[in-house]
C-alpha cells in the first residue's frame, strides 16, 4: 500500500499518510475543522456531526474524524452544505440544552458555547421538548447534570479506554438516550473510581467537580502547572487557583507521563493542602530537647522546632539505636509519595549506613 | 444418519428422498407428477396461520385421519408460510393440490371424508375471487399464485421445513456438493457476479463484488453474517423463508463461506421470531448431522460453522455495523463507514453481511447458472423481488414477482385490488424508511433503480397499500414515530432531528400547523439526510419527504384550512349526529367510552365535541348512518 496519499482540502493539495483520518491530515497542515465529540486522547466516535466535510464522490457528508485518507480525495471543509449541516446539529443540540450559560460552571470552558459563538447559534431555531433530568450529586467529587449532556460519549470512551473501568455507558435509545453509570444507578453506586477522566474530557458542564462550584470563572482562576505530590509517577497537573486556594485540578494535556489524565487522588485529593490539621513545620517531643530521658510511659508534649534540630535528633537516635542494639533493631518504611530518587536514597541509608535490610514501602503493604 | 462424504452419496440420498415428495408431484426439477394413491395434507405453519390456530387444525386432522384408519396412507405435514396470509389457516390436499382457505377445527372431518376419501372438493372452503366471484380449487391456479415467480419462496409451503430430506429431495445441498467438488472459490464468485445478484436487504449492492472485496481483504479469519433482523413493521419475507425453507439460507451461507474463505458464519435473527429461530436451530443440527457443516464438509478440506445470535429488539440492529456490534455483545449502534465490514467487520476482521433472501438465492444460481438467473427480472435488477403485501388490499400476504413488474400489476393482479370498492391512494415501499408513491406512479417498474427514481426505495420488501380513507400526514407521522423511536441516539441529526421533525408533524396533524412548517420539514429532512450517521437517520425523513412531494395539498389543507381531507386527524374533525337520520335508539350513547353522547330514547342525540375522543365507535355501531365526521 502507498505510504503517502495526495489529497486536496479546500483547493490546497496536501500530502497525507495512509492510516490517517481526514481530520488528522487537516490538522497537520494547519487546516481548521471544528470538532465536538472528537478528543485527541480517545478513539473517534463520529457522533456529533460537527466535523462533517464534503468529500467528492461520497453520497452524503462525512465526518472528518473517522474518514480514512486515500489517494485523490477532494475535500471541502467550508462549503455551504457543510456549514448548514454543522449549524443544524448545533441548533438541535441547543434546542435540548438549558440556556443558563450565565450561571453555568463551564462558561468560558465549554466547547458547545464556543461552537455556538462561532456559528452564531442563538437557541431559538427549534422549539420542542427539553429533557428535565434530576441532578446526580450522590458522590463527594463529581456532579452529573444530564440536562447539559450532549451525548458526545467522550466520558464513555475515557472510562473505557483511559481508566479501563467501563462504569459509564449509554442507556435507552433515540431522544431518550442518556449517559448512565453502572447498571443505571447513581455514579456513587456504580463501579466508578472517581478518577475524573470523564470530567477532564467533558466538553460542557454536564460533569463538573463538586469542589469547584461557585468558586470562579476560568478567567478569574490562576493556572499553575505542577507535579502531583501523591506518588512517584510524576503526573503533571494544572492547579486552578483563586485567592491561593485550589479550585479545580486538571491533567496537563501534553504531559509525557499522564497525557492529561490523573487518578482520583491527584484530581480530587487536595483538601489536605489547606487543612487545619496539616503540619507545616517539624515537631519533636519536649523531653528530647531536655534530658533526652522519658518520664515513665508518658511521652510528653510536642514542640515545634526547625529542620536542623529535628534531623539532628533523628540522626542521633538512629546511631544510638544501631550502636546499642545492633543494625537490625531499626526498620525503615518509606512512602509512595516520595520520588524514586528519594526512595533510592532511603534504601541506601538503611542498608549502607544503618546496616539493615529491614526496609519496605507503603505501596507493597 | 452418518455424515455424507461426497456429492455422489448426496445424490443417492436425494434419489431416495424424492419419494417423500412423490404425492406432492414436485419431486425436483423438472416437474413430474407422480401420484401413487396416497395423500399429503399440508398445513401452513407460518406465524400468521399459527396465530389463527393452524396447529389446532393439524391436531384435528391427525385425530380424524386416525379415527378413519388412514394414518398409513395419509401424512399430515406442517409446512412453512404459503404466503396467502389473508386466507389462513391454509390447508393444501395433495395429490389433487386443492387449497382450502380459513380452515377451522370443525372442518377436519369433512376434509378427510369428502376430499381425501371421496376425492370431492368442498365448495365453501375453496378460494373465491372477490371481484369475479370465480372459484379456484387448485392451489397454483389462484390469481394470487398464478402471477408469481417463486425462486426465494420455491420451497415455502411445499416441504416440511423440519425435515432435511425433503429439502434434499428438492436438489438441496447439491449446489454445495458441486461447489466443493468442482469449483474454485473464485469461480463461485464469478458466477454470482455474472448473475448480477444484488443484495436483497434493500440497498441493492452487487453481491458478487461484495464477496470479492471480502475475499481479497488480507486479514484473517474472515466471517460471514446473515442479516435476519427483519424489523420493518408489516414485513415478513425473511421470517417466512427461515420458517419455511431454512436450509436454503444455510446452504447459501456455506457456499458464500467457501467462496470468500470464511471460517464461521452468524445468523442474526430477531428474538421476536421464535418459530424461525426454532426452525433454524433444527436445520442447523440436521446440517451438522449430515456433514454439511463442521469439519471437512462433504469430505472436502473446507470446514465451516454457523452460529445463531438472537437480536434483542432494536430496529437499528438491521443496519450492518449495528448488527455487528450486537453480535460482538456491545450496544447495537452503527459506526461510521468506511471501513466497510468487508474490510473490518466482526472483531475488526473482514466480514460479509448479506440478507436472508440473498443467501437463499445462491444455491439456485449455482445449480442453474448465471444466465438462468439473468433471464428473470430486468437488466440491472435480475431475478425476483419478494414483498410482504399488506394494508388496504384484498390479498394480504407474501409474494414473489420478477423484477420489473409494475406496481399496478402487483396491487391489482396479485393483490386483488382495494377492499370495499375504495379508491387506491398510495403505496409505501421500503418500509418505514422508504417512501410512498401515488396513483400516477402505479406504472413504475419494481426494481432497485426505478423505485428510487420515482421517489421511494426498494427496501427489504415491505409494501403497504393505503386507500382514500388514509390521511397522508398521519401516515407519514406513523412511520416517523416508529423511526424516531428506533433511533439509537448516537448521532445528533437523528437523535434530536427526528424528534423535532415529529413535533412539526404532530403540530400539523393537531391543527396547530404554521405556514412556515412546510419549509421547516424540508430543512430538517434535507439536513438529516445529509448529516446522519447511518441509513436509519438518513432515511427517517423519507416517508415525510415523499408524502410532502406527492400530497402537498393535503399538508396545506391541514395548515391553512385546518381540515383533514381524509377525516382522520383527531384534532381537525368533529363527530356530529345527522338529526334527520337519528332514531334515538341510544346504541351510540351506550357504546361511547367517553360518555360524550347525550339524548333520551326516541329523541335526537347530541355529541359533545369537548368530551368526544374521536374514537369512531359511534359510527361503527350506528345502524342508521346518522353520524358523520366533518
Amino acid at each position: 500500500m502507498l505510504e503517502k496519499a495526495t489529497i486536496t482540502i479546500d483547493g490546497k493539495k496536501i500530502q497525507a499518510r495512509y492510516g490517517q483520518t481526514v481530520l488528522q491530515a487537516a490538522r497537520e497542515n494547519g487546516i481548521y475543522i471544528p470538532v465536538l465529540c472528537d478528543h485527541p486522547a480517545l478513539p473517534p466516535e463520529g457522533a456529533c456531526r460537527i466535523c462533517l466535510v464534503e468529500i467528492e464522490r461520497q453520497r452524503t457528508l462525512q465526518p472528518a474524524c473517522t474518514f480514512p485518507v486515500s489517494e485523490g480525495l477532494v475535500i471541502h471543509t467550508r462549503s455551504p452544505k457543510v456549514i448548514e449541516a454543522r449549524k443544524f446539529s448545533l441548533e438541535l443540540l441547543i434546542s435540548d440544552h438549558p440556556l443558563d450559560c450565565m450561571t453555568c460552571e463551564a462558561t468560558g470552558n465549554c466547547l458547545l458555547q464556543d461552537l455556538a459563538y462561532e456559528y452564531g447559534i442563538t437557541g431559538d431555531r427549534f422549539q420542542g421538548e427539553k429533557h428535565q433530568y434530576p441532578i446526580d450529586a450522590s458522590n463527594p467529587f463529581i456532579v452529573v447534570d444530564r440536562n447539559k449532556c450532549i451525548l458526545c460519549r467522550r466520558c464513555v470512551r475515557a472510562c473505557a479506554y483511559i481508566n479501563g473501568v467501563e462504569a459509564i455507558s449509554v442507556f435507552y435509545r433515540g431522544f431518550n438516550a442518556y449517559i448512565g453509570f453502572g447498571a443505571d444507578s447513581t455514579m456513587q453506586d456504580s463501579p466508578c473510581e472517581f478518577c475524573g477522566s470523564c470530567v477532564e474530557v467533558c466538553p460542557t458542564g454536564a460533569l463538573w467537580p463538586k469542589m469547584a462550584f461557585g468558586r470562579g470563572r476560568p478567567y478569574q482562576l490562576q493556572k499553575i502547572q505542577t507535579v502531583c505530590t501523591y506518588c512517584g509517577v510524576g503526573c503533571q497537573i494544572e492547579l486552578q487557583v483563586r485567592d491561593n486556594r485550589i479550585v479545580n485540578v486538571f491533567g496537563v494535556e501534553n504531559a509525557p507521563v499522564n497525557h492529561g489524565f490523573t487518578c482520583v487522588k491527584g484530581r480530587f485529593g487536595n483538601d489536605f493542602v489547606h487543612h487545619a490539621d496539616r503540619l507545616t513545620k517539624p515537631r519533636v517531643r519536649k523531653y528530647l530537647l531536655e534530658s533526652g530521658k522519658r518520664d515513665g510511659k508518658d511521652r510528653g508534649e510536642w514542640v515545634e522546632v526547625d529542620w536542623d534540630t529535628a534531623l539532628e535528633i533523628v540522626s542521633r537516635k538512629l546511631v544510638e539505636t544501631r550502636d546499642t542494639y545492633g543494625s537490625d533493631a531499626t526498620g525503615v518504611l518509606t512512602s509512595a509519595k516520595c520520588t524514586n530518587e528519594e526512595n533510592y536514597l532511603m534504601n541506601k541509608l538503611a542498608r549502607q549506613i544503618i546496616g539493615t535490610n529491614n526496609i519496605d514501602h507503603c505501596a507493597r503493604l | 444418519m452418518g455424515k455424507v462424504l461426497n456429492l455422489e452419496d448426496l445424490k443417492e440420498i436425494k434419489a431416495k428422498a424424492v419419494s417423500l415428495l412423490a404425492t406432492r408431484g414436485v419431486c425436483a426439477d423438472p416437474l413430474v407428477k407422480v401420484v401413487n394413491g396416497k395423500a399429503d395434507v399440508l398445513i401452513c405453519g407460518g406465524t400468521g396461520c399459527v396465530a389463527s390456530s393452524s396447529r389446532d387444525v393439524r391436531e384435528a386432522l391427525v385425530t380424524e385421519i386416525k379415527k378413519q384408519g388412514l394414518q398409513e396412507e395419509v401424512r399430515v405435514i406442517l409446512t412453512g408460510c404459503h404466503g396467502f396470509c389473508a386466507k389462513g389457516p391454509l390447508v393444501v390436499v395433495y395429490p389433487q393440490e386443492i387449497l382450502y382457505c380459513q380452515v377451522k377445527v370443525s372442518d377436519a372431518p369433512r376434509i378427510v371424508s369428502e376430499t381425501i376419501v371421496n376425492k370431492q372438493i368442498i365448495e365453501d372452503l375453496i378460494y373465491k375471487d372477490p371481484q369475479s366471484q370465480e372459484q379456484f380449487p387448485v392451489y397454483h391456479e389462484i390469481p394470487f399464485y398464478r402471477n408469481q415467480l417463486r425462486l426465494s419462496l420455491r420451497n415455502c409451503g411445499l416441504i416440511n421445513p423440519e425435515d432435511i430430506r425433503e429439502y434434499i429431495a428438492r436438489n438441496g445441498y447439491i449446489a454445495l456438493g458441486t461447489v466443493l467438488e468442482q469449483m474454485k472459490p473464485q469461480e463461485v464468485i464469478e458466477i454470482i457476479k455474472d448473475s448480477g445478484l444484488r443484495g436483497r436487504g434493500g440497498a441493492g449492492f452487487t453481491t458478487g463484488i461484495k464477496w470479492e472485496i471480502t475475499q481479497r481483504s488480507p486479514a484473517k479469519p474472515k466471517y460471514l453474517v446473515c442479516n435476519a433482523d427483519e424489523g420493518d413493521p408489516g414485513a415478513f419475507m425473511d421470517r417466512s423463508i427461515l420458517e419455511g425453507d431454512p436450509h436454503s439460507v444455510i446452504e447459501g451461507m456455506i457456499i458464500a463461506g467457501y467462496a470468500i474463505g470464511a471460517d464461521a458464519g452468524y445468523i442474526y435473527c430477531r428474538a421476536e421470531y421464535p418459530l424461525a429461530i426454532q426452525r433454524i436451530k433444527i436445520a442447523l443440527s440436521q446440517a451438522y448431522e449430515y456433514g454439511f457443516l463442521g469439519k471437512n464438509i462433504l469430505g472436502s478440506n473446507f470446514s465451516f460453522d454457523i452460529y445463531l445470535r438472537e437480536g434483542a429488539g432494536a430496529f437499528v440492529c438491521g443496519e450492518e455495523t449495528a448488527l455487528l456490534a450486537s453480535v460482538e455483545g456491545r450496544r447495537g449502534e452503527p459506526r461510521p463507514r468506511p471501513p466497510f465490514p468487508s474490510i473490518a467487520g466482526l472483531w475488526s476482521k473482514p466480514t460479509n453481511v448479506n440478507n436472508v433472501k440473498t443467501y437463499g438465492l445462491v444455491p439456485q444460481i449455482i445449480l442453474h447458472g448465471a444466465d438462468w438467473f439473468r433471464s428473470f427480472g430486468t437488466k440491472n435488477s435480475p431475478g425476483t423481488a419478494t414483498f410482504a403485501l399488506t394494508g388496504k388490499i384484498n390479498n394480504i400476504g407474501l409474494i414473489e414477482v420478477p423484477m420489473g413488474i409494475t406496481l399496478r400489476e402487483i396491487i391489482y393482479d396479485l393483490g386483488g385490488g382495494i377492499p370495499k370498492g375504495k379508491a387506491f391512494k398510495a403505496v409505501q415501499t421500503g418500509g418505514p424508511l422508504g417512501g410512498c408513491l401515488p396513483t400516477e406512479a402505479l406504472d413504475t417498474p419494481v426494481d432497485f433503480d426505478s423505485l428510487v427514481q420515482a421517489g421511494a426505495t426498494m427496501g427489504s420488501g415491505g409494501m403497504i397499500v393505503v386507500d382514500e380513507d388514509t390521511c397522508m400526514v398521519e401516515f407519514a407521522k406513523y412511520f416517523l414515530t416508529f423511526a424516531s423511536a428506533e433511533s439509537c441516539g448516537k448521532c445528533v441529526p437523528c437523535r434530536i432531528g427526528g424528534r423535532r421533525l415529529l413535533e412539526v408533524l404532530t403540530r400539523i396533524s393537531n391543527g396547530e400547523g404554521k405556514p412556515e412548517d412546510l419549509d421547516e420539514i424540508e430543512y430538517i429532512s434535507n439536513n438529516m439526510k445529509e448529516a446522519s450517521l447511518c441509513a436509519l437517520g438518513q432515511l427517517t425523513p423519507g416517508p415525510v419527504m415523499a408524502s410532502l412531494r406527492f400530497f402537498r395539498p393535503e399538508y396545506e389543507a391541514h395548515i391553512y384550512e385546518k381540515k383533514c381531507p381524509a377525516k382522520v386527524c383527531k384534532g381537525l374533525i368533529t363527530y356530529r349526529v345527522i338529526e334527520e337520520n337519528c332514531t334515538g335508539c341510544m346504541v351510540c350513547k351506550r357504546n361511547c367510552p367517553a360518555n360524550a353522547i347525550s339524548g333520551e330514547k326516541r329523541e335526537v342525540h347530541y355529541i359533545d365535541p369537548n368530551i368526544c375522543e374521536r374514537c369512531g365507535i359511534c359510527i361503527e355501531v350506528c345502524k342508521f348512518d346518522a353520524i358523520l365526521i366533518e
